[in-house]
Formats: structure tokens, C-alpha cells, sequence
């Protein structure tokens, strides 16, 4: 394929999906019916409704007007499965097998809605519309642009929808040195959690020297309740693939990797899937679009370690190697990947590149604040209505994040604490939710960003019990290299452990305190040093939590098992 | 050389470029306290005792791995850095059990000692779990166990192992808390490719790999008035055994060593360093037969039992170039209950053979089923250098007091080519020695073989021996055979005869020997050794009127038929996990006893 083949293959398939995109079509169809066919939706069910759907449109006649396609995730996961129905973009929840039958008669063929299948707001208000929606409303997808809009593995549905645009331009018009400086415009940082500036990076490798340098690609997602990289993976994966090779290009490499966690087996299907399609149109591997440029990727198949995810361990694991981290410098980007200059940028750091090369740097930095610019993508979860994946401009407050998208705290609970940034973050108590959400911010307030986890607690979590989660997490993670975190992270939990079990004794929130800063400072890697960090941050705002444990051998949110007691009633 | 300049402590030091904190700190007086690292060997900042401040830096940083930069400010000594070092100890004390004082490693461990330097006072966790028990501790071996309980996962073993011997036959197994350094799935040492040189025990820091303790053994034998004790000490031992009583490495104690032996009670105290004469003239022979008879060449010494484990299992297919000479250790133990036995009128029923070496493999050769030619088992029990120093401890021996003694007759002679033996290189040159004047009949010019002695990897040389050119070789550690070996399968190698000793520097630094033993200490002995040649009244083995007395008297001649009965051997192709298919099951396949 050279560069007019694929302006002509993104005309015919633009004309295909127009209708998604709220423009005339010009063949027959009058509606498509996009089927979330997320992680999140298959489990509950999705696969039944999307065959009732089709057996309905059938009997019905309508196979020549209504477009069935099955999409990646949309977002609202809790309310799956879901199906929005264009050109309005009816926006259905929970639909079972048994609503397609009404979907198909009143709405595919009377043109009128199905109300009772609309998301209803906790004020009873109905959002017929994914335009009408509070959840999607102070959105703004960057990263998750073609989820849930398109054929996941169809390179055709992401052609037309500007994709492999970002590489044509790279290749036709730009430097690599031009491609580094644009990404150093966006402002955009690492989205896996250290929050590096990624231009810098690349401006890294491209300014070493070597007979070989590698694009590395780190999709080793394993903070709990985190799952944005995966719907990435698996619902846009020619988005990650079409970034990788522009990073080839501008930093001189023609082999990238991309690392996929064993767990995320449809990732890996999909990611697969969409290689070999690259590959057949000439999109990736030698003379990419007819010019003198190769690249080719990979897969990796992690083993099941969540400390891959640090950079050094998963190169080590890439290299057939155990996965432990190793210390740094020498970094990546000097020797990196079997000792050659690499770059490793988490899969949502990725899946930002092409918007930035099509639209410039200064369009990406013109969303977020000062220093965390662009957007970026949370899951919502936990004690939420609307939990799911969201992706927000940097800057937007906690109480939006919370209250507007996620729609609340539900069963009239009192919002406790919002956990960010997953075992190597913190808490955030009810008194910072008007904090704008950006990486100083967080940090100043003990937690972080971190890939993106957002867990909604509400007066009923007790947050000794939650920081010992996290921790017993982490301990069951720790690779076992350096003493703080093998053995440090250990005995932190062992005090947790006692602490909730009514078994505290004085002096333990002092040792708890004194081990977890020194793990902090002395342990190897990023999975110990921040560690011990949902600990400290809720020991930070709840010490009082703490306290009546080791005290009064009691748990405030009656979550905690103590021993009975004498005669208080 | 780029050099930077940074500060620690206050104090501006310049340094080349590329070097690390902890070797900046050294240059200025700073000791930073290290339980990981081993120059050159390992590096890799797991045990974060080595942390330090490095102004801007976010979190503490670990010296040995840290490269310095120009304009560095560093503070070893902060109160930050007091705390985290006392606290990771306190962890690691935290999961190893309290019992210092019955473990092998008591008063030479560094775990302890470093302890009582940081001042560490307390373990304030409350009941904390341990990570493994006794039902771990691995006595697959007969060599060496691994106690995983007193494991702090340094990997200075698996770093050894790997880097110096590429063996690779432990490492990190688990993850986390339940991390454990053995050997794939957690074997027994005795099932995989160990080759039991016990390197790893060398560099362990703590008591979690120590060499077998066969010294109950020798006291019950010692104890038995039935039973006739005889012990060898190998020509490694006499330079290394003093360290153990606070003396210099390298002094040549040979004479304290017989005389400590019979205050403990051996009735008999000979010299392997005989039969290292005995091997020479064996070798020596067979050298010449394969070189003027069209054997296979190279030949290459077989003194090693490491080395022979390892050649067994990684190059089964060159077995034929092994000189079939058995050890010294090995021709002593079938000497003793045939000859000595014999010429003492014993029945060798009641002989009791002890060898004290330097090496935790001699115990894996002593068990070995083939060597059994004197119709018991040649050697009953091997002694490390270690474990002898240890029963004379219990006896009180006042080292600095012993008088000097000579050795028992009749395998008490030797000379100083077999004291050479001991390093790496020695063989070769006690073999020349003996093999120029064999060929010649003239004395050889300078009996000093200087070109294959000292710590060089690999070393060559190539002599004129009447008409011929013999090309040499000298190879120490297994990562450094492995070169050799390639190269003779490759058919590259245009040697005669190789020298292949497993452990660094050869026997002195075997992995029985006193601990520490590094690269200063190894030099030391080195040194020891060839100062012990230079004072021996006979320093080529052909010359050694015992070894003449043992020919005329009871062998006959060299390479003859009691020669081959008890002073040669047959090898076995085990492969690394199996015996690869179409190898006979012994190398000479022919028909030894």
C-alpha cells in the first residue's frame, strides 16, 4: 500500500461508517447498532443480546438497512451490556436478550426510542442520548477516541476514522527530529504512573547511537481495578501499533515489542489480529507505505508478575529473563531492551501519539493544567453509580469526576475517600473534592495519578482495612530482589494484620510509620517505594481509624472482626 | 581517563568517570557497608545496605550501583542513612533465625558482624513470619547444604556460580517473601548440574551455604581404638589452614599442620602431596605415550573434581581427552589400604582414610562408585580446610606454639612440584618438569614455568622438549574451561596438554579454603605456594626417592598393570540433565578392573 492506496481505502470506508459519525450515507443503511463487546460487557452477557438482536433484525427484515457491529468497550461498564444505536446515538443499558425484540419494532422500525432502556439519572431524569449524558458530557476521549465506535480489529472502521493518517504524515512530511519536538509540545507525559515527559524520552533515544534501538510497548496493566490499557489493547489496537511505528521513526528503530499481561487474553487476540492485517496491507513491517522505513512488532506475553510492569523488569522478561527490576541509570532509553537504546511507553501514553501528530502539539497542550497537560483516562470504581472507563481534560475536580460522571455515591452513603494511583497510591478524603485533578496536585495531597485507578470508597469502607488490601497486594507482588520491599512490606502488613484483628498494641502506628517511610526511601524499585504509600496516606487523613483499632479495639465502619468485648453495649 | 569530581561527605574527591559511589567513597577512607556486592562478580543493589544520600535525588541510593557525576553531593553517614541501613538489617535479622551460636558461620559471619557495627539492638517485630524452615535445608549433597533459612538473598552465590564457573545451577526461585536461591524447581543440589565446587559457600556471606560437616565422622573414627586413622593433607591446605588462627594468608605452615594432625589423634600422617608426585610420573607417562603412540591430544589433567563433574556433564563427548591419572586425593586412598596396608601389616578392614582438602568437591569424589580399587572405599571421609580447623579449635590447638613436624613414612616425601600443585598452573609445570627431563635426559635449563603461573584466565606457552614444540595451555574456573573446551570441539585447539583447575586461582582458592577468600587472599597463597617450592631440598617428582621406593617396591613400573588397577580411572557421561544418547557408559570404555 502506498500513500494514495490509503487515502482511497479511508474514502470507501468513511463512506461505510458516515452514518456513526452524524453525516448522509450514501448506501443503505439507517441504522447501525453498535454492540459493546468490552471485557466488561461479555462477562455480563453481551454475546446473547448482541444474537437476540440479530435474530430480531432478521425476522424482521431489516438486514439490509440496520448495521450490527460489535465495538470495544464505551465506558459505562457497570450498566452493561450496552448498545448505542446511531445516527441520534441512543444510548441503551443494561439490555438483555429479551429488549431486542422492542428495540427492533419500535425503534429500528418505528424510529421511536426505547425509554425504559435509557440511563436514568439519580434524580429520575432520563439521558436518552450518549449526547445527553452526564457521563459523557464533560469527557473528552483522546486516548479512547475509537473505543466503542468501532470494529476493534477491523482496520478499515480505524483507516476511516483518521487512522494510520499520524504515520502517513510522519513519513511525508516530517523529521524525526519534527515528530520528537511535536510530542515534546504536546506536553504529554507517561501515562503508566511516573508521569515522565515523553518527548524528553524519545528526545533520549534519538540522540544515542546504536546499530539498534527499540520501541517497547508496556501493556502489563496490573494496578487492581485498573483496565484502561486493556480496553486500548483490545478495542483500538491498531491506535497502539500505529504509535509504536511512528516512535520507530522518530527515534531511529525498527523492532518494537509490545509486553501484553497473560490475563488480558482478548488483548492479545485482538493485538495479534491486528499485526498480521497491518502487516497484509503493507502498514508495518518492510518499506511501510512504499517508503525505505521498516518496522515490525512483536508480542510478549507476560507471566503473571505484576512487578513487569516496571520498566526494567519487563525488559528483563522480554529478554527471557526473570522479571526483576534492576537499578537505574543506565535508563531505558541509554541501555534498555538486550542493552540497546529504548523507548518504553505504557499503552495509553501511546494510544495519545496520533491525535498529537494530526492535530499539533499545542492542540494536546492546550487541554489540561500548567503542568499536566491533555487528557487523561480514569476507571471509575468501586462505590460509584457509574463505574467504568472515563477520559477527562487534566484539571477537571474530584467532585466532577465523582458527582457528574460517575453520578454519585449510591444508597445515600456519605462519600469517604476517592484511592487513586491503586497500590501505589493514596486516599483522598471528602475535604479535597474540589481539588483539580493533575499530577501535583495529587502528589501534594500524598497520592497520585498513577496509571489511572479511581476507587470510590464510602462510609462504609474502614480504611485500615483498604490500606491493608493494597498492601497485602503489593507484598504478594514484591519480585523478593531488595530487602525493604521482600521482607519490609512483609512485616507491614503482619502489623496491619494484628491492628485488625483488634490485636494492636501501642507503638505499632509509630513502627508502621518508621518502616514504611524507610521502605520508601530504601527500596529498588517504584513497586517498593510506593508501596507503603496507601498506608501512610490513610494513616494521613485517618489516623483517628487507626487508633480506635489499637485502642478501643473497635472499627469505626464495622468492617473489621474484633474480639468480643466485656459488657459495651 | 575523563574524570569527575563530586562530593561525600563533605570531602571533594576526584574520581575516574563511570565509577561507582561506594569505590569514590573508598578512595577518600569511606568504607560504605556492603553485603551484596562482590567486585566484579556482582553488582546488582538488591540488599540496599550500601544506601546513601545523593543530594536531588528522590530516595536513597545504593552505592555500589550508583555511578558517580560531576558536582555529586553525597552523604554516607546522615541520620537518614543510619536509619534505613539499621532498619534493612533489622528486616533481614527479622527473617533469619536467632541462632549465631551454633552455626557453622559463628564469628565469621557478615550478617553478624555487620549487626554489631551498625549497633543494631533489637528485632521489633512481633512474632515475624519466616519465610522458610529446616524442611527446606537441602542435604541432597554430599557436599554442600543450602539453609535457606539463613539465606538474605544476596545472590553472590548465584552471581559465582553463573558468572565465574557458567554453571548457573541456582538462582532466584519464588517471588517475594517466599523468594529462595536454588537450584530450577527447587531441587537437591545433587540433582541438577551442581558440580559441588562450592564456590558458593566461599562468598555465601551468611550460613545459608556451607560445606558439608563430616567432622563427627573423623572423631568417631578417632575415638574407635579399633580403627587405624590415616590422613593426607592436600598441597592447598598448608598454605590457607593458618588464616584460620588469625595468621597472614599464604604462610606456609606445613609442618604445624602434621604436627596439629597427630595431637588429634591420627595414627598416621601423610602427604597427598606424594601422590601428587606419583600423579606426575603417571601423567607424565601418559602424556608421552599419547604424544610418541598417537593418543588423544590434547590431554588434559584430571586432578580436579569439580572440573571432572562438569566435563562429564557439559562436554561428555571430550571425555577421552581426560588423562585417566586419578586424583592424588584418589591414588593416596587406593595406596593406603593396599600398599601402606601391607607394608604396616593392616588389615586395611580397619584403616580409616581422612583427606584434608581444600575443596567441598573431594567429598562428591570420594563417594564416586568407581573408585573403590582397593576392594573398600579408597577415601572414607574428606575434610575441608574449614572443618579441620574447626576440630583443632575444639582441642585448643595453640597455632602460633606448634612445633613443626615432618611426615609419616612411607607416603610422607614429596617435592616441590607437587607443592605447586596447589596453584593454578602447577600441574603443568610440575608435569614439564618431569616430562623435559624424561624426554631429554638433560636437565632442563630453568625449572620455573613462569609464563602459566598467576591469576591470567587463560594461559599458554609453548616449549621445545628435545624435538618437539609442546603447546600448553592453563585454564582456572569452568567459565574459563568452557573456552578451551569449545575451541577442542571446534577443533581449534592445537595443544598438547591442558591444565583445567575448577576454582579461581586452582586449589588455593578451592571451596573448602578459609573464608574470605578473594582475589587478595588468593594471591597471597599463590605466593605461599611457590615460596614452599622454592624451599623444598627436591623440586621435580621424578626425583623423589619415596616415588622410586614405591616403583621398585610394590607398582612396578609406571603406567604398568597395578598402575592401571589403582592409580587410573574411567569417566563417566552424565550430561546436564541426562546421559546424552549414543555415549558409552564409561570413557576409557575398555576393561578397567
Amino acid at each position: 500500500m502506498n500513500f494514495a492506496e490509503l487515502e482511497l481505502l479511508r474514502a470507501t470506508a468513511k463512506e461505510a461508517i458516515k452514518l456513526r459519525l452524524g453525516e448522509e450515507p450514501s448506501d443503505n443503511y439507517k441504522y447501525h447498532v453498535l454492540v459493546c463487546g468490552g471485557t466488561g460487557c461479555i462477562s455480563i452477557g453481551c454475546q446473547n443480546t448482541l444474537e437476540a438482536l440479530r435474530k430480531a433484525i432478521d425476522s424482521h427484515g431489516l438486514q439490509d438497512t440496520v448495521k450490527v457491529v460489535v465495538t470495544g468497550c464505551m465506558g459505562t461498564c457497570e450498566m452493561g451490556p450496552v448498545i448505542t444505536v446511531f445516527p441520534e446515538g441512543y444510548y441503551y443499558c443494561r439490555v438483555q436478550p429479551e429488549d431486542a425484540e422492542e428495540i427492533v419494532t419500535s425503534h429500528l422500525k418505528l424510529g421511536k426510542y426505547v425509554e425504559r432502556l435509557c440511563y436514568h439519572a439519580a434524580d429520575g431524569s432520563v439521558q436518552p442520548r450518549k449526547s445527553d449524558m452526564t457521563f459523557f458530557k464533560k469527557q473528552k476521549r483522546n486516548a479512547l477516541r475509537n473505543c466503542g465506535l468501532i470494529n476493534q480489529t477491523s482496520i478499515e472502521e480505524y483507516i476511516a476514522m483518521d487512522g494510520y493518517k499520524a504515520l502517513a504524515k510522519v513519513l511525508q512530511e516530517m523529521t524525526p527530529q519534527q515528530v520528537v519536538d511535536e510530542v515534546k509540545k504536546s506536553g504529554l507525559r507517561g501515562r503508566g504512573g511516573a508521569g515522565f515527559p515523553t518527548g524528553v524520552k524519545w528526545q533520549f533515544v534519538l540522540d544515542q547511537k546504536a546499530d539498534q534501538k527499540y520501541i517497547v510497548c508496556n501493556g502489563d496493566e496490573g494496578d487492581p481495578g485498573a483496565f484502561m490499557d486493556r480496553s486500548v489493547l483490545e478495542d483500538d489496537p491498531y491506535s497502539v501499533i500505529e504509535a509504536m511505528t511512528i516512535g520507530g521513526f522518530a527515534v531511529g528503530a525498527n523492532k518494537g515489542y509490545a509486553y501484553i499481561r497473560l490475563e488480558y487474553p482478548r488483548a492479545i487476540e485482538h493485538f495479534t489480529k491486528a499485526l498480521n492485517r497491518a502487516r497484509e496491507v503493507g502498514l508495518l513491517g518492510n518499506n511501510i507505505l512504499g517508503t525505505d522505513f521498516s518496522f515490525d512488532i512483536e508480542i510478549r506475553v507476560g507471566a503473571g508478575a505484576f512487578v513487569c510492569g516496571e520498566e526494567t523488569a519487563l525488559l528483563a522478561s522480554i529478554e527471557g529473563r526473570r522479571g526483576e527490576p534492576r537499578p537505574r541509570p543506565p535508563f531505558p532509553a541509554v541501555s534498555g531492551l538486550f542493552g540497546k537504546p529504548t523507548v518504553i511507553n505504557n499503552v495509553e501514553t501511546w494510544a495519545n501519539i496520533c491525535p498529537i501528530i494530526i492535530n499539533g502539539g499545542d492542540w494536546y497542550a492546550s487541554m489540561g493544567t500548567e503542568k499536566s497537560k491533555g487528557t487523561k483516562v480514569f476507571t471509575l470504581a468501586g462505590k460509584i453509580t457509574n463505574t467504568g472507563l472515563v477520559e477527562v481534560p487534566m484539571g477537571i475536580t474530584l467532585r466532577e469526576m465523582v458527582e457528574d460522571i460517575g453520578g454519585g455515591v449510591p444508597g445515600g452513603k456519605a462519600f469517604k475517600a476517592a484511592q487513586t494511583g491503586g497500590p501505589s497510591g493514596g486516599c483522598i478524603p471528602a475535604a479535597y473534592l474540589d481539588t483539580p485533578i493533575d499530577y501535583e496536585n495529587l502528589a501534594a495531597l500524598g497520592s497520585i495519578v498513577g496509571s489511572g485507578g479511581m476507587i470510590i470508597v464510602d462510609e462504609g469502607t474502614c480504611m485500615v482495612d483498604l490500606a491493608k488490601f493494597y498492601l497485602g497486594f503489593t507484598q504478594d507482588e514484591s519480585c523478593g530482589k531488595c530487602t525493604p520491599c521482600r521482607i519490609g512490606t512483609k512485616r507491614m502488613l503482619e502489623i496491619l494484620e494484628r491492628i485488625t484483628k483488634g490485636l494492636g498494641k501501642e507503638g505499632d502506628l509509630e513502627l508502621l510509620i518508621e518502616l514504611a517511610n524507610s521502605i520508601k526511601a530504601s527500596a529498588l524499585c517504584g513497586l517498593g517505594q510506593t508501596a507503603p504509600n496507601p498506608v501512610l496516606s490513610t494513616l494521613r487523613y485517618f489516623r483517628d481509624e487507626y487508633e480506635a483499632h489499637i485502642k478501643d479495639k473497635t472499627c469505626p465502619a464495622g468492617v473489621c472482626k474484633m474480639p468480643r468485648k466485656g459488657l459495651k453495649s | 581517563m575523563a574524570t569527575v569530581t563530586l562530593t561525600i561527605d563533605n570531602i571533594k574527591v576526584e574520581v575516574e568517570q563511570g565509577s561507582t559511589i561506594l569505590e569514590a567513597a573508598k578512595k577518600i577512607g569511606i568504607n560504605i557497608p556492603t553485603l551484596c556486592y562482590m567486585k566484579d562478580i556482582n553488582a546488582i543493589g538488591a540488599c540496599r545496605i550500601c544506601v546513601v544520600e545523593v543530594q536531588g535525588a528522590r530516595a536513597l541510593q545504593a552505592a555500589c550501583v550508583t555511578p558517580v557525576a560531576e558536582g555529586m553531593v553525597v552523604k554516607t553517614n546522615s541520620a537518614a542513612v543510619r536509619a534505613s541501613r539499621k532498619m534493612t538489617l533489622e528486616l533481614i535479622q527479622s527473617n533469619h533465625p536467632q541462632e549465631c551460636n551454633t552455626c557453622l558461620r559463628n564469628n565469621n559471619c557478615e550478617l553478624q558482624s555487620l549487626s554489631e557495627a551498625m549497633g543494631l539492638k533489637e528485632i521489633r517485630f512481633v512474632r515475624p513470619a519466616q519465610s522458610h524452615s529446616k524442611d527446606d535445608i537441602d542435604n541432597s549433597s554430599p557436599s554442600i547444604v543450602r539453609d535457606p533459612r539463613k539465606c538474605i538473598l544476596c545472590r553472590r552465590c548465584v552471581a559465582v556460580c553463573e558468572k565465574v564457573q557458567g554453571v548457573k545451577c541456582i538462582s532466584a526461585v519464588n517471588r517475594g517473601f517466599e523468594t529462595i536461591v536454588a537450584p530450577p524447581f527447587n531441587q537437591g543440589l545433587m540433582d541438577v548440574n551442581c558440580t559441588m565446587c562450592g564456590q558458593c559457600s566461599l562468598v555465601c556471606p551468611t550460613g545459608a551455604i556451607t560445606e558439608v560437616d563430616d567432622t563427627d565422622k573423623v572423631w568417631q573414627a578417632l575415638d574407635d581404638p579399633n580403627k587405624h586413622v590415616v590422613v593426607q593433607t592436600a598441597p592447598a591446605v598448608r598454605v590457607a589452614i593458618a588464616e584460620e588462627f588469625g595468621m597472614e594468608p599464604g604462610t606456609v605452615s606445613t609442618g604445624k599442620l602434621v604436627a596439629a594432625l597427630r595431637r588429634l589423634g591420627f595414627d598416621s600422617v601423610m602427604d597427598t602431596d606424594f601422590t601428587a608426585d606419583l600423579t606426575i610420573i603417571e601423567e607424565g607417562n601418559e602424556f608421552i605415550k599419547r604424544v610418541t603412540e598417537g593418543g588423544v591430544l590434547p590431554m588434559i589433567t584430571s586432578c580436579s573434581p569439580g572440573w571432572i563433574k562438569y566435563i562429564e556433564m557439559y562436554y561428555p563427548d571430550l571425555l577421552a581427552h581426560l588423562s585417566t591419572c586419578k586424583s592424588p586425593q584418589q591414588m593416596f586412598g587406593a595406596l593406603v589400604k593396599t600398599f601402606y596396608a601391607e607394608k604396616k601389616g593392616i588389615d586395611p578392614a580397619n584403616i580409616v582414610s581422612v583427606s584434608i582438602m581444600p575443596c567441598t568437591a573431594k567429598k562428591f569424589e570420594a563417594q564416586r562408585d568407581e573408585l573403590k580399587d582397593s576392594g573398600y572405599q579408597d577415601v572414607d571421609v574428606v575434610l575441608t580446610t574449614r572443618e579441620l580447623a574447626r576440630m583443632l579449635r575444639e582441642i585448643g590447638i595453640d597455632w602460633e606454639n606448634l612445633p613443626e613436624e615432618d611426615y609419616d613414612a612411607p607416603m610422607g616425601l614429596s617435592t616441590g612440584a607437587a607443592v605447586i600443585f596447589g596453584a593454578t598452573g602447577g600441574v603443568m609445570e610440575a608435569a614439564v618438569r618431569t616430562v623435559y627431563e624424561v624426554i631429554t635426559k638433560e636437565p632442563m635449563p630453568d625449572i620455573n614455568l613462569t609464563p602459566v603461573r598467576g591469576m591470567e584466565g587463560i594461559k599458554e606457552a609453548t616449549l621445545k622438549v628435545g624435538d618437539l614444540d609442546v603447546k600448553v595451555a592453563v585454564a582456572h574456573t569452568l567459565g574459563n574451561a568452557r573456552k578451551l573446551l569449545d575451541k577442542i570441539r571446534a577443533g581449534e585447539a592445537d595443544y598438547h596438554f591442558i591444565e583445567i583447575m575448577c576454582c579461581p586461582g586452582g586449589c588455593i582458592g578451592g571451596g573448602g579454603q578459609p573464608i574470605p577468600t578473594n582475589l587478595e587472599v588468593r594471591l597471597k597463597r599463590i605466593g605461599g605456594i611457590y615460596k614452599a617450592d622454592e624451599a623444598m631440598p627436591i623440586r621435580k617428582s621424578h626425583e623423589n626417592p619415596a616415588i622410586k621406593a614405591i616403583y621398585e617396591e610394590f607398582l612396578g613400573e609406571p603406567l604398568g598393570e597395578k598402575s592401571h588397577k589403582l592409580l587410573h580411572t574411567y569417566y563417566v557421561p552424565r550430561g546436564v540433565y541426562r546421559k546424552p544418547e549414543g555415549l558409552p557408559d564409561k570413557v576409557p570404555s575398555g576393561d578397567h578392573h
